[in-house]
């Protein structure tokens, strides 16, 4: 094995890091590791329960139904002619939940598997990672519900007249890319704060719910700056609202599905780089904290 | 000369005590501003010696100080010492479980670790599942553990159960399932601690019989933290004792174990009384238990013949006095009394050694503590005084391959046996 040189190592061990370790070589050897973990994810699920699977549907069908409720119905919030509210809303919920699946499935990652982290090593990253790839099979799972509903909607019903899906379809895959990698640079970040210091738990919890009504999920960013326009928002709001990273992904997932809404691209630009950004963070972070998180957690 | 797999280098490693709250923040600010100025960080400076009986000032310890040595290819290191002597640590630093405070380790090949067996079942998944998902996060890819599948399943004795979730498996078979899928690890050093605590007798020979295999068949490096002396004794071909987070004694197995066991002043089965037990008919100077041809210091195994020397002065008597010892378990059961009451080795006025001897590898491995009793003229107790000394038997060296666990029961006496033809 080691015929030349005295100083041949296969890795060594030592509290010194790089910034980034992002170890492309080691993941690659430890895949068959993520994606079982990903089928552990997905199979143990809904284990011992009757209905399923049946569950993917049925949280964001009933979020919408409510939200459709509320928000339209008795709020009377416009989603725009020709457009039907439900649909509306149920596209907002799909992208939305991917981000927020990814965020919270992420968060915990060193706090929920410090036993297993405890005692054998692998490439941390495997971790959060499966999580996110194991939330997409759950995101193409609703995503078919919305399909369901949009074929419904447009072809059955009179109410869907304005919706089309448009050409710009075919960037659809960046935009799952962002609320990935979105996702899993925050809950990177969270998740390494917590080992040692468990405030931002709670943070988390209802921050996330509070971040949904900062994100143009039930409400078209168009009603916002027109609010600003007439002086019954702050403007600080709405700038809030609309540089926050997932306002421009909702939008945009429901401007190439449904065809409402404006797509700018200075705006996916800036989503672009503020996701990459946000994600090499929580890497350098992850990385940091993954060396000997064990002895804080 | 073989060469050299693995090289640790000036390993240390620096906990901090007590919990970790806001004061925590003031200290992790301080580390980053040093940090930022490019100093050493100011927290590493202090910090004491990790001996946790004792109370410091100093609210950081070190697990680890310092730690040197090298292993070679093929050898099979044995580490002992006492709980909190840093084992536990440096084979959490030697897995990547956690990173040292200072230093390096390299190595040539990989290592897996064997910390606590069945990490990361799932209780929801089939047996067979999780040996797949077990083996990958060991390290396997699952084509190895495809081309092993029957091998681990056969060795786990879990065939009835492979397609039923780990949730249903009695403890001790989930055990056998994880220790089957670790024992088909190949990795270039194998790290072990405490596997031999497991599972029953049967199991336990198992385990060890492949631990063999593993060191002297396969030619693998192997890593060995254990309480059991014998085990260590036999597998290993190199010990290293950790004392208080440093190595105090790196040499033969044999040598480092005895060093473990005589540093540890309880196992001293030498006792002496001064003026403290004595009364108006006799003085008991001292007990001393020693094992023939040995010195006195050593400790006792359990191949040894053992002579109980009682150092005693009567007082002027008219009446018959004679000596009984009762041999008691660690809770205080009574096994048996030896009294020199019928033999023709009376207690004599004035002062003498009064021996006792043990036939050869007559009790068996535990501690055991002695009362004693000074009777006259086999009726009256003149002096009593229960659990006088204890005194432990350790594991002897056993033959490569034998049980390393302890039989039932505390003698073993050695009878003898014929055989005729019917």
């Amino acid at each position: 094995m080691s015929t030349s040189g005295e100083e041949q190592w296969l890795y060594a061990i030592s509290s010194k890091r790089r910034i980034i370790e992002f170890n492309f070589r080691e993941i690659a050897r430890y895949k068959d590791l993520l994606f079982l973990f990903v089928k552990r994810d997905v199979v143990t699920k809904y284990k011992q329960t009757i209905l399923g699977p049946l569950w993917y549907f049925i949280q964001p069908l009933f979020t919408t139904l409510i939200f459709t409720l509320i928000f339209n119905n008795i709020a009377d919030i416009s989603t725009g002619d020709g457009v039907p509210p439900f649909l509306f809303n149920l596209a907002g919920i799909t992208s939305w939940n991917y981000f927020k699946e990814c965020l919270t499935g992420t968060s915990d990652t060193f706090k929920q598997n410090q036993n297993i982290f405890g005692k054998v090593y692998f490439p941390r990253v495997i971790m959060p990672m499966s999580v996110v790839i194991s939330n997409l099979i759950k995101f193409g799972i609703q995503l078919l519900v919305f399909i369901g509903f949009y074929i419904y909607f447009t072809m059955f019903t009179e109410k869907a007249s304005n919706v089309s899906p448009q050409i710009t379809l075919l960037i659809l895959p960046v935009l799952i890319i962002i609320m990935g990698t979105l996702g899993l640079g925050f809950g990177m970040i969270i998740s390494s704060m917590t080992t040692k210091y468990r405030d931002l738990t709670f943070l988390v919890a209802f921050g996330v719910q509070l971040l949904m009504y900062a994100s143009a999920v039930m409400y078209p960013l168009e009603l916002v700056k027109s609010k600003v326009a007439e002086g019954r928002i702050p403007e600080m709001t709405g700038l809030l609202i609309e540089y926050n990273p997932m306002t421009t992904v909702v939008e945009m997932f429901r401007n190439v599905t449904l065809g409402i809404g404006g797509i700018n691209i200075q705006m996916l630009i800036y989503v672009m780089i503020t996701s990459t950004v946000i994600f090499l963070l929580g890497l350098i972070i992850f990385n940091k904290t993954e060396k000997s998180f064990i002895d804080t957690i | 000369m073989s060469d050299v797999i693995l090289k640790v280098k000036n390993i240390s490693k620096q906990y901090r005590l007590g919990l970790v709250s806001s004061g925590t923040v003031s200290h992790d600010l301080k580390r980053w501003w040093y940090k930022l100025r490019g100093k050493d960080d100011p927290f590493l400076k202090i910090g004491e010696i990790n001996n946790s009986s004792t109370k410091g000032s100093s609210s950081y310890v070190w697990a680890l100080r310092d730690i040197n040595f090298e292993l070679h290819r093929g050898e099979v290191l044995g580490i002992i010492g006492k709980n909190g002597a840093g084992k536990s640590t440096l084979l959490k630093i030697l897995s990547r479980v956690t990173s040292p405070t200072t230093g390096e380790i390299k190595t040539r090949g990989k290592i897996a670790s064997l910390l606590e067996v069945g990490t990361g079942f799932h209780p929801e998944m089939t047996g067979l599942e999780n040996i797949y998902l077990n083996g990958a996060i060991l390290g396997m890819t699952k084509k190895e553990i495809a081309s092993k599948i029957d091998e681990i399943i056969e060795f786990s004795g879990c065939q009835r159960y492979i397609n039923t979730p780990v949730k249903r498996y009695s403890s001790g078979m989930r055990v056998r399932l994880a220790f089957a899928v670790a024992a088909h690890l190949e990795p270039d050093i194998l790290v072990v601690d405490e596997v031999l605590a497991v599972g029953d007798a049967e199991f336990q020979k198992k385990a060890v019989g492949k631990m063999k295999d593993i060191s002297k068949g396969d030619g693998r490096t192997v890593l060995f933290v254990s309480h059991n002396m014998a085990a260590v004794k036999s597998l290993c071909t190199r010990g290293l004792v950790l004392e208080n987070g440093e190595i105090t004694y790196e040499g033969r197995p044999s040598d480092a174990v005895a060093y473990y066991l005589n540093g540890n002043s309880e196992s001293l089965n030498h006792y002496n009384f001064g003026d403290s037990k004595k009364n108006e008919r006799l003085k008991l100077h001292g007990i001393t238990i020693f094992a023939k041809g040995k010195r006195k210091e050593t400790n006792l195994d359990e191949y040894d013949e053992l002579t109980i020397e009682t150092k005693i002065t009567i007082y002027p008597t008219e009446n018959n006095l004679h000596l009984t010892y009762v041999l008691k378990d660690e809770t205080g059961l009574s096994l048996f009394t030896i009294t020199n009451a019928n033999s023709d080795v009376p207690l004599e006025v004035g002062d003498c050694y009064l021996r006792c001897y043990l036939p050869e590898g007559f009790l068996n491995i535990g501690t055991y503590f002695l009362d004693i009793y000074i009777i006259e003229n086999s009726k009256n107790t003149i002096f009593h005084q229960p659990d006088i000394m204890s005194f432990s038997i350790q594991e002897g060296e056993r033959p490569l391959g034998a049980w390393l666990g302890k039989e039932p029961g505390f003698i073993k006496p050695d009878f003898n046996w014929t055989k005729a033809r019917f």
